[in-house]
């Protein structure tokens, strides 16, 4: 089956049940083997245990962005080359990346207290993941205040290509300003600067939370095609009814 | 294992993961299955959609 192939909604329905097993299990494994070997890893020098917070954060803030970048390429193919699965894949990112971003903030806050002394500082880092998580709430609450799917993926499109503008704003926040948040320490144009022992459970956690999120944006995509095949059908049996 | 002083937030931040993944994981899934059900209902009811009818 091609990539064009999929751009029908019935073939697509019928690619992720039977992706989507082979998808849940790859992700429970992967999940099993990054949890064992986070218990195994070393303290931090610096942070002593605590460092096993970041096996969550950074994975869940990486996607965070991802979440906003799969919205932002879906938009444009809903504005620029109309597929007709861009706004299904758009809608259906948006409360998977919220999650995201909501569990980045919480295990972020909860590292920053033993750390830094404080939960929350309104440095840029912060303040720019935190204006995420409020982009990813108002494309939500624009996809339920139009009832008309195709009109109401065209107006979040545009919203969501105007908000990846902060996407380069979070990468960068920690160089372009003085702030609390660490600068990078994994994706660095030097290499990473994170010993192997804490830098393998670190990927194996990031490989499984992204194929978390792929499994669940497939579900959800399954589920609003779904979704907008009952809204027709409803439609329909509206029209057919006696005296309409 | 020994989490350290900090015991408490390490343990917070996981239960945070689980809580917000499970609620994820559950809520699509339930949605699913009301998504599912719906349709049933619909096709029961003899409800096709144009493409449907065109297809047999």
């Amino acid at each position: 089956m091609s990539l064009i192939d999929l751009a029908n909604p019935s073939r697509f329905l019928a690619f992720a049940d039977r992706v989507l097993p082979w998808l849940i299990g790859a992700t429970a494994l992967l999940f099993a083997l990054g949890i064992y070997q986070a218990s195994l890893a070393p303290d931090d020098y610096q942070q002593g245990a605590t460092v096993k917070i970041m096996f969550i954060h950074v994975p869940s803030a990486w996607l965070a962005m991802f979440g906003w970048t799969v919205m932002s390429v879906s938009a444009l193919g809903t504005l620029v080359w109309r597929h007709p699965l861009a706004d299904v894949a758009a809608k259906a990112a948006a409360p998977i990346g919220a999650a995201f971003t909501l569990l980045c903030l919480v295990s972020g806050s909860l590292w920053g207290r033993p750390m830094w002394g404080t939960y929350w500082v309104w440095d840029a880092r912060l303040t720019s993941v935190f204006v995420l998580f409020l982009m990813y709430l108002g494309v939500i609450a624009l996809w339920r205040t139009i009832e008309e799917p195709t009109r109401a993926g065209r107006v979040a499109a545009i919203l969501t290509l105007v908000g990846a503008i902060n996407i380069p704003i979070i990468k960068y926040s920690v160089d372009f300003w003085n702030t609390l948040h660490q600068p990078a320490s994994v994706m660095r144009l030097d290499g990473p600067t994170i010993h192997s022992s804490i830098l393998i459970p670190l990927v194996t956690m990031a490989v499984a939370f992204t194929l978390l999120f792929v499994t669940l944006h497939l579900a959800a995509m399954r589920n609003e095609i779904l979704r907008r095949r009952i809204r027709t059908m409803q439609l329909m049996q509206a029209q057919a009814a006696p005296g309409h | 294992m020994d989490l350290g002083p900090h015991a408490a937030f390490i343990v917070l931040s996981y239960a945070a993961a689980l809580i917000i993944l499970a609620a994820l994981i559950g809520w699509i899934a339930f949605d699913h299955r009301a998504l599912r059900r719906t349709l049933s209902a619909l096709e029961k009811q003899g409800v096709t959609r144009r493409s449907d009818g065109a297809s047999r």
